[in-house]
């Protein structure tokens, strides 16, 4: 099997789960309880919050886990709507962002909130001009997110940080792609606000977090108990947050290596589809881009019988086209970038770990050759393009 | 969530490919939706079916029920193509996901225009073959 979705989730590494086995049945105590049976359990915790707080200069006491990115993406857009409304109840955000931030801008739009959806350009990059004009009187909150999941582009956050620091406002950034890829810091990018999923950096699932800044007095998620300074209440999920800290802490160490060699073998396998695969494109940004992510939109064909043909050959990858999303609309991401609906139908998303080889790489490349043209000869748009003209056959 | 059958006629689609001086071709769906399917039909002088192929851009399933449908009306009159319905194209490939059913109705509305463009030629009048609605969605609301 050759795996190349990695933007969906990514494989457990082998030190975490090691990490978490003493934390389900011998160190199970609760770590909030006071007798000394449950210290083991507390200091895992303390370290875990450490060691996720230092990939993004954060202080520790500014992390607060979650079940996930979702959960922390809902969380921070509706607390800090519901803490800004005495301000205003205007909210700026993305067209490309995830359906976790999306769709919750969607909700708080029906509970009277305006929100502002600021375009992006061809490759995919928020336009900073036209998210400055959108700040009014009123906007409490701009929520941008890092890197997006399915093109890769990476947003320019530290610029985006200043145009909301120096209009007071709130920013938020989904960075559940970024955290663990990229380099992030909170203080130079002047975010407030970060969600960030434990499984997208070969940590355990159904674990993430939300970093607050200190001072940024949004309320609560869960109330209860007074875990997580009583503003997420539930037992800690102790073997699940030790695991994500180990893993934080293996993707700082490894970060700088396996950005250089994911970018590489991203830009061969780049090189070699636009080369060789005609009527083939790349989407998103060609630099700013997650080392790992590759994006591409084949004309004439559909994503989903690209994909099961493809995993007919053991290879994993996804797709922007509408038969994967579950409507009959593509990728509102490819939309957003200026697609047509044809050609977003005929997307392929690729993305790569630091385990992904060369060999991996050319033999999903001739797969992809072979299933392009054998889907093209079956295609009716290509046989209307060529009767047409617009495209030559050899 | 595929049946075996619709991996069989995906991975083996049946008479995939063009006709030259088909007596009938229809095209349905659009781009916008991801499924565009297009059938040939070769209808002898005594009226019945000789060949069909096809041409689709979709799914899986959008080029099992072409590869099924042309299967289906292969060897029958134009009055006995009429009656395969999508739900006679989806029994056929032991059924579809719920989301994947207007991929059988676009199969089906795929034989209806080509037969209609063959009456439209030969000046005929087929019983019960209406015109063929452009936008398969408008009848996938209507079910």
């Amino acid at each position: 099997m050759i795996y190349l979705d990695n933007a969906a989730t990514t494989k457990m590494s082998e030190e975490v789960f090691d990490a978490m086995k003493p934390y389900f049945c011998e160190q199970y105590a609760n770590p909030s309880a006071i007798y000394s049976f449950a210290g083991s359990a507390a200091k895992a915790v303390d370290e875990a919050r450490k060691k996720t707080a230092a990939l993004i200069g954060a202080r520790s006491e500014e992390i607060y886990f979650t079940a996930g990115g979702s959960e922390s993406d809902n969380w921070a857009v509706r607390a800090a709507a519901a803490f800004g409304k005495a301000k205003g109840k205007h909210i700026i955000t993305s067209t490309i962002e995830h359906h976790a931030v999306l769709h919750t801008c969607q909700y708080l739009e029906k509970q009277g909130y305006e929100v502002t959806y600021v375009n992006v350009d061809a490759h995919g990059k928020i336009k900073l001009d036209a998210l400055e004009a959108a700040i009014r009187p009123d906007t409490i909150l701009i929520t941008v997110m890092a890197a997006n999941n399915e093109i890769g582009t990476i947003q320019p956050l530290k610029e985006i940080g200043a145009i909301a620091k120096k209009n007071h406002i709130l920013f938020h950034t989904d960075a559940v792609q970024a955290y663990g890829h990229i380099p992030l810091n909170v203080d130079e990018m002047g975010i407030d606000l970060l969600s960030a999923s434990g499984h997208k950096f070969n940590g355990p699932k159904g674990t993430g977090f939300l970093y607050i800044r200190r001072g940024v007095r949004i309320g609560a998620l869960i109330h209860g108990g007074a875990q997580e300074r009583s503003r997420r209440a539930g037992t800690l999920n102790t073997p699940n947050i030790v695991g994500m800290g180990v893993a934080a802490e293996l993707a700082a160490r490894s970060l700088d290596e396996r950005m250089k060699k994911e970018a590489a073998l991203r830009d061969y396998l780049i090189d070699r589809i636009l080369k060789e695969v005609p009527y083939s494109r790349l989407n998103g940004h060609l630099t700013d881009r997650l080392p790992n992510n590759a994006n591409f939109c084949f004309e004439f064909i559909e994503g989903e019988s690209l994909l099961i043909l493809l995993d007919q050959q053991g290879i994993c990858a996804s797709s922007g086209s509408a038969c994967t999303s579950g409507s009959l609309d593509p990728s509102h991401v490819l939309l957003a970038i200026g697609l047509p609906h044809e050609i977003a139908h005929g997307s392929l998303r690729l993305t790569l770990s630091g385990e992904t080889t060369k060999e991996e790489i050319d033999f999903t490349v001739e797969a992809i050759k072979q299933i392009v043209e054998r889907l093209r000869a079956m295609s009716p748009l290509y046989e209307d393009s060529i009767k047409r003209g617009d495209i030559n056959v050899q | 969530m595929y049946s075996e059958k619709v991996m069989d006629h995906f991975n083996n689609p049946r008479n995939v490919g063009t006709i030259e001086n088909a007596s009938g071709v229809g095209t349905v769906g659009n781009a916008k939706c991801g499924d565009i399917m297009r059938i040939y039909l070769d209808i002898g002088d005594d009226g019945v079916i000789q060949e069909a192929k096809f041409k689709t851009f979709g799914c899986g399933a959008a080029v099992a029920t072409s590869s099924m449908a042309t299967e289906l009306v292969k060897g029958k009159t134009v009055q006995q193509a009429l009656e395969v319905t999508n739900k006679a194209v989806m029994e056929a490939l032991d059924g579809l996901p719920p989301v994947k059913v207007h991929c059988s109705l676009l199969a089906e509305e795929a034989i209806h225009a080509a037969l209609w463009d063959y009456a439209q030629k030969n000046n005929l009048t087929i019983e019960g073959l209406k015109k063929p609605v452009d936008d398969i969605e408008e009848k996938v609301k209507e079910e």
